[in-house]
């Protein structure tokens, strides 16, 4: 019987010829990675949990701190020192303030073919090389650190047929939040999604990136692309090398198909306090905003900037607005830099930020009042998430947000 | 009989012949007002009876040390000082632009000669351009918004005199440092320092604010260098047959005169944590260091980031250690970006924050845990500052600071 | 004369204002609320253990630092009567007077006087402190003349109509 991506990688993972949705496999992970959100209880529970504690091949961990850069507590310092002191330790890769985590493993680690764990939810970003990567709690992450192996439950795979493209002033962004308002916060619960068709040719690794990373969104396991030229091409000006290149069998089993025209797609918005709370944008148009938010780990990329910026330009934020850039790795700030796009930014009255999570994991680098609205690239609208629990998070794509930072009030780039 | 600087600049203000011991009432040429001080000084304006600010366009008002909110009760000064401002018609009003002393003097609000009052202690800053500018509480400003006087005691001065040129690798920042530590942190407590001599001459404005600054860790009211061409440049004026007479009088009388030559300065750090703690960076040579700030409105300007850059340039930050820059405003950030000052600090591996108090008032940007060191280049390293209070800070001039960074403890450039 | 008595606590030179309210607190809507964390960097037991009508003695260059007025108004909030020192600095000086909280300088008391010990204070005259008197020098005019309005606040209050101005009032808070 015939397998999808993600199977045939756990199969590869196991050791095994074949898997089929429902097994219980044991597997040995390629990689794992684990940010400030929660490293400190990791390494607690390896000093005190265990007999006798050891790293299985350390070169397979990446530490990142990104969550609270630059610091912004004694007890963030003192978790952040715990995780430093860790790597050092143990030489582990350890980066911090040089980016948002996925942002990090995309530019340097991940590998089409590979099996990935993360201490964070958004970990199913790697789908976008046709890695599979997913979120574990510290505890997964501890055993897979001490064993290099972990044990999966083969998810079902759910087809997403993409057809088209997006027409112009349209973004990934628009798309993902459109299938996650159709299939529901749950729609795709331990599953896999697997974005497929012509439509999907048509989306580069950095698009793919915004619809694998909000798959969770969805309540998925993972999301997944297959490693096309498009792919191989962007990890060869790399320097790295597949690990395996899959594609999904003619007879593999889905547990359900759905297909989308792109050339459909509107822009649109995630309303406060569910991701799948999707309206058309022009709905909203009109909601005065305190904050806005261009960034994380779903949209902080150079693409993303470029549309900001194209919308900055020549105009200036309002007044009652704190508009944060802030890019997704210093990668993508350098590159903006070259650009020109952050004295855009700048001469825009924004708030250009080090690379970080931001007010996307309500930290200490923009979070907002009591009563407060955001509109937000972000990954999540959750009640409270962005600051004080009657705040109230918008989102939606960066031409959206850029457009009502500099109105004021929810606007999209055609009415500006 | 002859008139120090701030003698002169009093007695025109006052339109009196002031001397030292004085209790005069000023008239206010500008007020600087901050994010953090924001509701209370609006509270007392209001408990106080006034009902409009005497002047809006003598009022600045500035948001910088809570920029970006880092809790969520931050938004609520800019709330506050948002409504202020329009129901006074405020027309002066900075939401993240920068740091305070940095965008009043960038910005044109002081002119050698004015008399100018802050809610924050190194207001002295302003001194850099010839003016008298001096710190004070949020119940004064508030008085003053409803008033536009206050009374202040005319200082006595110390004269500073530095002759000479400056040895390679010594910055104002050294300067300071060394005479904050000679006269001891009260050393000049509720006196004026008055700079002068060839070595100061020919710094640029920016060294001279870096000084100006650090005046009150010494205790002082208020600090002041003469204006000259430069100055006039920078504050975008001519300097008219009064400005040019900004210079102490030879018969001038001064409570202490110290006279330095510039070439027995050497790179100094201030050590944990005091002030005036001062030891030559030779000494401290090789302590292991944890993080590196270059920022703050003593030393986060274009020249800073330029000298930390010449240092880095195709260099990176040691291993496990951090450097945080954080430019002191949205224009130095522009001019550092153009210059590729910016360029070379994010390669060397530097975290580039958005323009504000950041790290120096210790309420984000790199906060610190126990027995973690730091290499600062702002103005104070009390206890607990930039963290728990047994974190070590040691402050330096930003082109030690950068050789730090690149070793991963202190040495010399 | 106005005389008082009451326990010391006793502190070191350059107590700093970082040291009296750390900047982390000073958004906090209130002084109530900041008030349990007045002296935490240094001695973060002391807010809770300072009573009304404690006295703090310290040494030279006490409130050096800062223009934030919260700290002044943070030590008058946990009861502290009086701060005496070899020095103070000079905006937290005004700060203090600004808000009634009263100083006095005193060179030698600080380098004879233990915690927990009591002391006398006759204001503008002497301390006495185990059958001593340490000699205290009078306020300036122009400051008494703000204690007595009560603060900086209730002299504009008075000039703006609002409150009946004291006449040579010795009512200092």
């Amino acid at each position: 019987m015939g397998m999808t991506i993600a199977e045939k990688i756990i199969a590869l993972a196991a050791g095994v010829e074949e898997v089929k949705a429902g097994d219980i496999h044991t597997v040995t992970l390629d990689r794992m990675m684990s940010n400030d959100g929660t490293t400190h209880l990791t390494v607690d529970m390896y000093h005190t949990k265990l007999k006798n504690p050891r790293i299985a091949d350390p070169k397979k961990m990446v530490f990142i701190v990104d969550h609270n850069v630059p610091s912004d507590s004694p007890k963030t310092a003192a978790a952040q020192k715990k995780m430093r002191d860790f790597a050092r330790e143990n030489e582990i890769d350890f980066w911090e303030g040089k980016g948002v985590c996925h942002q990090i493993m995309m530019e340097h680690y991940v590998c089409p073919g590979e099996l990935i764990f993360g201490a964070d939810s958004h970990t199913c970003t790697y789908g976008a090389l046709g890695a599979f990567g997913t979120g574990v709690g510290c505890t997964d992450l501890l055993y897979g650190m001490v064993t290099g192996t972990s044990w999966v439950l083969v998810p079902e795979t759910i087809k997403f047929n993409l057809t088209g493209k997006l027409p112009r002033g349209v973004y990934p962004r628009d798309l993902m939040l459109t299938i996650i308002g159709q299939i529901g916060a749950s729609g795709a619960s331990y599953q896999v999604m697997e974005f497929c068709g012509d439509g999907a040719g048509t989306l580069s690794v950095d698009d793919r990136m915004v619809l694998c990373n909000l798959a969770v969104e969805a309540g998925a396991k993972t999301a997944i692309f297959e490693a096309d030229q498009t792919a191989l091409d962007w990890l060869a000006a790399r320097g790295r090398k597949p690990k395996a290149v899959f594609k999904s069998d003619e007879d593999a089993v889905y547990v359900k198909e759905y297909t989308f025209d792109l050339g459909k797609i509107q822009p649109v918005v995630a309303r406060p306090d569910f991701v799948d709370d999707v309206v058309l944008a022009k709905e909203v148009v009109g909601t005065r905003i305190d904050e806005a938010f261009l960034g994380s780990c779903n949209n902080g990329r150079i693409d993303d900037l470029r549309v900001g910026a194209s919308i900055l330009k020549g105009r200036k934020v309002s007044d009652h607005v704190r508009f944060l850039v802030v890019p997704a790795s210093q990668e993508v700030y350098l590159a903006a830099l070259e650009e020109g796009l952050i004295r855009v930014f700048m001469d825009s009255g924004a708030i250009v930020m080090n690379p970080n999570c931001s007010v996307c994991w309500g930290s200490c680098q923009g979070v907002i009042g009591e009563n407060e609205v955001l509109i937000s690239t972000g990954t999540r609208n959750f009640k409270g998430r962005a600051g004080h629990p009657s705040s109230k998070v918008y989102l939606g794509s960066a031409a959206t947000v850029a457009a009502s930072a500099v109105k004021g009030e929810i606007c999209t780039e055609d009415l500006l | 009989m002859g008139q120090t600087v701030i003698e002169k600049i009093l007695s025109r203000n006052t339109g009196s012949l002031v001397k030292p011991g004085d209790i005069v009432t000023v008239s206010v040429d500008r007020v600087m007002i901050d994010d953090i001080m924001m509701p209370f000084i609006v509270d007392k304006f209001h408990e106080m009876g006034f009902e409009k600010v005497w002047d809006p366009d003598k009022v600045v008002m500035i948001y910088d040390h809570l920029v970006p909110s880092s809790q969520q009760d931050d938004v609520r000064h800019y709330k506050v000082g948002d409504r202020f401002a329009k129901e006074n018609g405020l027309e002066h009003v900075y939401r993240s632009d920068g740091i305070c002393h940095q965008l009043m003097t960038e910005e044109g609000y002081v002119k050698p000669g004015d008399v100018v009052f802050g809610t924050d202690s190194h207001t002295t800053t302003y001194g850099c351009v010839g003016a008298f500018s001096t710190g004070i509480g949020y119940t004064e400003m508030a008085a003053i918004l409803g008033t536009g006087t206050v009374w202040i005691k005319v200082p006595e001065t110390i004269k500073i005199a530095i002759d000479g040129r400056l040895p390679d690798h010594v910055m104002s920042k050294d300067v300071i440092l060394r005479i904050i530590g000679d006269l001891g942190a009260d050393g000049a407590t509720y006196k004026a320092l008055e700079f002068c001599g060839t070595t100061v001459e020919q710094m640029s404005i920016s060294s001279r604010m870096t000084m100006a600054n650090m005046a009150i860790e010494a205790g002082a009211k208020c600090a002041v260098f003469t204006p000259d061409e430069k100055t006039a440049e920078y504050c975008g004026t001519v300097l008219g047959e009064w400005e040019r007479s900004l210079s102490g009088d030879g018969d001038a009388v001064y409570d202490k005169v110290i006279t330095y030559d510039a070439r027995g300065f050497e790179p100094v750090m201030a050590c944990p944590s005091q002030v005036d703690k001062i030891q030559p960076v030779r000494l401290l040579e090789g302590t292991a260091i944890d993080q590196v700030f270059i920022g703050s409105c003593t030393n986060g300007r274009l020249e800073d980031l330029q000298a930390a850059a010449r240092v880095l340039k195709g260099k990176k930050v040691a291993p496990f250690v951090k450097l945080i820059v954080t430019p002191a405003s949205r224009k130095v950030y522009e001019e550092a970006c153009a210059c590729g000052a910016v360029k070379t600090l994010v390669e060397a591996g530097a975290i580039l924050t958005h323009p504000g108090c950041g790290l120096c008032c210790g309420r984000a940007g790199g906060i610190l845990w126990d027995n973690e060191k730091v290499v600062a280049t702002n103005n104070r390293n009390f206890l607990g500052r930039m963290g728990t209070s047994k974190v070590e800070i040691y402050l330096a001039s930003p082109e030690v600071a950068a050789a730090c960074a690149v070793a991963g403890k202190i040495v010399l450039p | 004369m106005e005389q008082f008595t009451g326990k010391v606590w006793v502190l070191g030179d350059d107590i700093d204002t970082d040291i009296i309210i750390p900047t982390e607190y000073l958004a906090l809507k209130t002084i109530e609320d900041m008030k349990k964390y007045g002296f935490s960097p240094l001695r973060p037991e002391l807010a809770s253990m300072i009573r009304e009508g404690d006295m703090i003695v310290a040494g030279k260059n006490f409130g050096c630092g800062s223009s934030r007025e919260q700290a002044p108004e943070v030590i008058k909030a946990l009861g502290v009567r009086c701060v005496i020192a070899k020095s103070f600095a000079r905006i937290f000086f005004r700060n203090s007077i600004n808000n009634g909280l009263l100083l006095i300088e005193q060179p030698d008391l600080r380098d004879h006087v233990e915690e927990g010990e009591e002391i006398s204070v006759a204001v503008n005259s002497h301390i006495t402190y185990k059958g001593r008197q340490y000699p205290i020098a009078s306020l300036p005019e122009n400051l008494v003349e703000i204690l007595n309005a009560g603060g900086l606040v209730k002299a504009m209050r008075a000039r703006n109509g609002l409150d009946r101005r004291k006449e040579n009032g010795t009512d200092g808070h």
